[in-house]
């Protein structure tokens, strides 16, 4: 009998150890398979049970629930897991495997189509390899939706002793998972796309930045690394091939800032992680001043699935400029909450009430933040956006990692600007005034429109407007987003405070 | 989080050896000093300064910017309480004032028996089972108060 338990952190959290412990007292001899999350977080943790080589979902199950699951009586039954609505409604590239293999199986992977992508790339040459990238249309899933292409162009073309590829996997922002879930769930498709990368750019060697905070996922990617390298996936002949790329796990040490790509550059050196100045572009002048690809995880984690499906099969789906698959996390107050894989194009609202569900506490949705603590809040009356680049742009806000968080009806909208605020000034690199400054003033700010002050408000405006504009980095620079739709969108919470000082 | 232990040189010297040739250095470093001391001791400011050729200067510097290092150790166990948005969503807020004015403290407080250190952490990447929390490296998901007396509890608060 094959039983399949996630051992993904949300998983873990969910209690998915005691559940494995309760079924292996009950069935001894079962082969209890580990493996990543399907991404339908409110029924984790989700056991799967193979019957007639489909695999049954049983969820959230709880240790009482084992005998019942075994004997196939339970009432959590699901049925087939890929039959599940969410399930079928996906468009799964990037996460195709994630949930399905066991992650330290570079068999397993195989099997899942995996290594596919580095033997095309192998056959191909260096330019091959970005022209390749560039005409899938990839754009860094970080938060930028910077054209992956276009940047893997300007390192490959860069003359240097030494080239780098540096995987950014310090993913800081709240309601966003994604980058968790394919290290936990499909590490070598990280290990993979990043091979990929250097033979594309012509870099031998490769680091994950990768935050504290994920004990787990450094975990996995840590063994990962050396099962790869043990396989000759990695190392100074990669596949027989004679060519060589190979990469470290390097571990973060809890400053949000480090996200940015320049000062995770400085940290990634053993330096403060405060921001660089650009140019030089890290392209050029990245880790220790030599030409740097710095993409994101999902980024590099889609780079397989596009070598292995031909370029031209992701670029087909999306939205304008905005083409393949985005990967939204669906987080916070909300019913059903996970990660969604789709072509770009569908709706914030149908995200938030068709997936989501709408909020977990059953009240009305009041905002939805998107793109993490430096994303705008956007209203119910937004809910028609199309997820897209430059759809969310106009819109006034912007997609970043495919974050959302929901907020239900009882949010006050003039404290969550103040955390903005405060975020921003604990987490600033202390680099530049507008953002080290700007934020205990904004803080300060917010105090007193939250006393009744009216002449702080277009204080408030004009010192958010100084901070987009002065700021050297997205930190300083975007969070005046979830400050100012704050204030625009919902300006009886900022009023309201006025009148009950009165 | 393994606990305070004492100053040993002879391992201090251990530790800058297997780390002293990597590209940038210094974070693998001070991780491993940590993982073994529970904290970055004064003692080892000078020999990693001498080892990686940079100036105290550089190394506090270094040590004070990340939340992760610690100049003094911490209680037996680490608590960490997400304060971000999502889990805000959810009453995270809340849940961590009452915690911390029941045990009388404020982040980053010990416990007066020295069980256990509350810290805020930013994001665990559990937003769609929030709120979340995590004891040590072990992860937990849609805590509430009962969760968090019994988690305190185990860890001997």
């Amino acid at each position: 009998m094959k039983i399949y338990v996630p051992m993904d952190s949300a998983a873990k959290a969910l209690g998915a150890e005691d559940v494995v412990a309760a079924l292996r007292a009950e069935a001894p001899d079962a082969d209890i398979i580990r493996t990543g999350t399907r991404g339908m977080i409110w029924l984790e943790p989700l056991v799967e049970v193979e019957i007639d080589g489909v695999r049954h979902g049983f969820g959230p199950a709880e240790p009482s629930d084992a005998a019942a699951i075994l004997d196939g009586t339970s009432a959590k039954a699901l049925g087939p897991v890929e039959d599940l609505e969410w399930m079928k409604r996906q468009t799964r590239l990037t996460f195709a495997r994630v949930g399905v293999i066991d992650p330290l199986s570079l068999d397993d992977y195989e099997a899942h189509g995996g290594l596919k992508g580095l033997r095309v790339a192998l056959d191909l040459s260096a330019q091959q390899i970005v022209d390749e990238v560039k005409t899938s249309g990839l754009r860094g899933r970080g938060g930028a939706g910077f054209p992956t292409g276009i940047k893997w162009q300007t390192v490959h073309d860069a003359e240097a002793p030494q080239k780098y590829i540096v995987c950014n996997a310090d993913e800081g922002d709240s309601g966003t998972f994604a980058d968790r879930m394919v290290m936990e769930g499909d590490p070598f498709t990280l290990i993979e796309g990043m091979a990929i990368a250097g033979l594309g750019v012509g870099a031998t060697r490769g680091y994950v930045y990768l935050r504290s905070e994920y004990p787990d996922a450094i975990a996995v990617m840590t063994r990962a690394v050396e099962l790869a390298r043990a396989a000759g996936v990695l190392g100074s002949d990669i596949l027989g091939s004679g060519r060589a790329f190979d990469m470290e796990i390097r571990k973060g040490a809890g400053a949000y800032v480090c996200g940015e790509e320049t000062s995770l550059l400085n940290s990634l050196e053993g330096k403060r992680g405060v921001v660089r100045a650009k140019p030089p572009l890290p392209a050029l002048e990245g880790f220790l001043g030599r030409p740097t690809v710095v993409n994101n995880v999902i980024s590099l984690a889609t780079v397989p699935v596009i070598f292995e499906k031909g370029a031209q099969h992701y670029a087909d789906f999306g939205l304008g400029r905005s083409r393949g698959t985005v990967t939204l996390q669906i987080a916070g107050n909300v019913a059903r909450g996970g990660l969604f894989e789709t072509a770009f194009g569908i709706s914030l609202g149908e995200v938030v009430n068709d997936l989501g569900g709408g909020t977990a506490s059953g009240r009305p949705v009041k905002a939805v933040q998107v793109g993490g603590p430096l994303g705008a809040y956007m209203p119910v009356s937004k809910f028609d956006t199309p997820l897209g680049y430059e759809e969310f742009d106009q819109a006034g806000g912007l997609i970043g990692h495919a974050g959302l968080t929901v907020f239900d009806d009882r949010t006050d909208m003039l404290g969550m600007a103040r955390f903005a605020m405060e975020f921003c000034a604990v987490e600033s690199c202390g680099k530049c005034t507008p953002c080290r400054i700007g934020a205990v003033r904004g803080v300060e700010t917010l105090d007193r429109i939250a006393e009744g002050d009216a002449a702080a408000l277009p204080l408030l405006t004009d010192l958010c407007e100084t901070m987009t504009d002065g700021s050297l980095c997205a930190l300083g620079g975007f969070t005046p987003f979830p400050v100012m739709s704050a204030v625009t969108h919902f300006p009886d919470d900022f009023a309201r405070q006025k009148e009950a000082a009165e | 989080m393994p606990a305070s232990a004492d100053f040993d040189a002879a391992e201090l010297k251990l530790i800058i050896d297997a780390h002293r040739s990597l590209e940038g250095p210094l974070l693998p470093m001070l991780h491993a000093i940590q993982d073994s001391f529970g904290h970055i001791p004064a003692e080892s400011h000078a020999p990693i300064c001498d080892a990686l050729n940079i100036t105290r200067a550089e190394l506090h510097g270094v040590i004070s910017f990340y939340h992760d290092f610690r100049e003094a150790p911490a209680g037996r166990h680490v608590l960490k309480i997400c304060r971000a948005e999502a889990c805000q969503s959810v009453g995270g807020s809340e849940l961590a004032e009452s915690l911390l004015s029941k045990l009388g403290l404020n982040w980053h407080g010990t416990t007066p028996n020295g069980a256990v250190t509350i810290e805020p952490v930013y994001c665990l990447g559990l937003c769609a089972c929030a709120p979340a929390a995590m004891v040590d490296d072990r992860v937990v998901g849609r805590i509430d108060a009962a969760r968090l007396d019994t988690l305190l509890a185990e860890a001997g608060a």
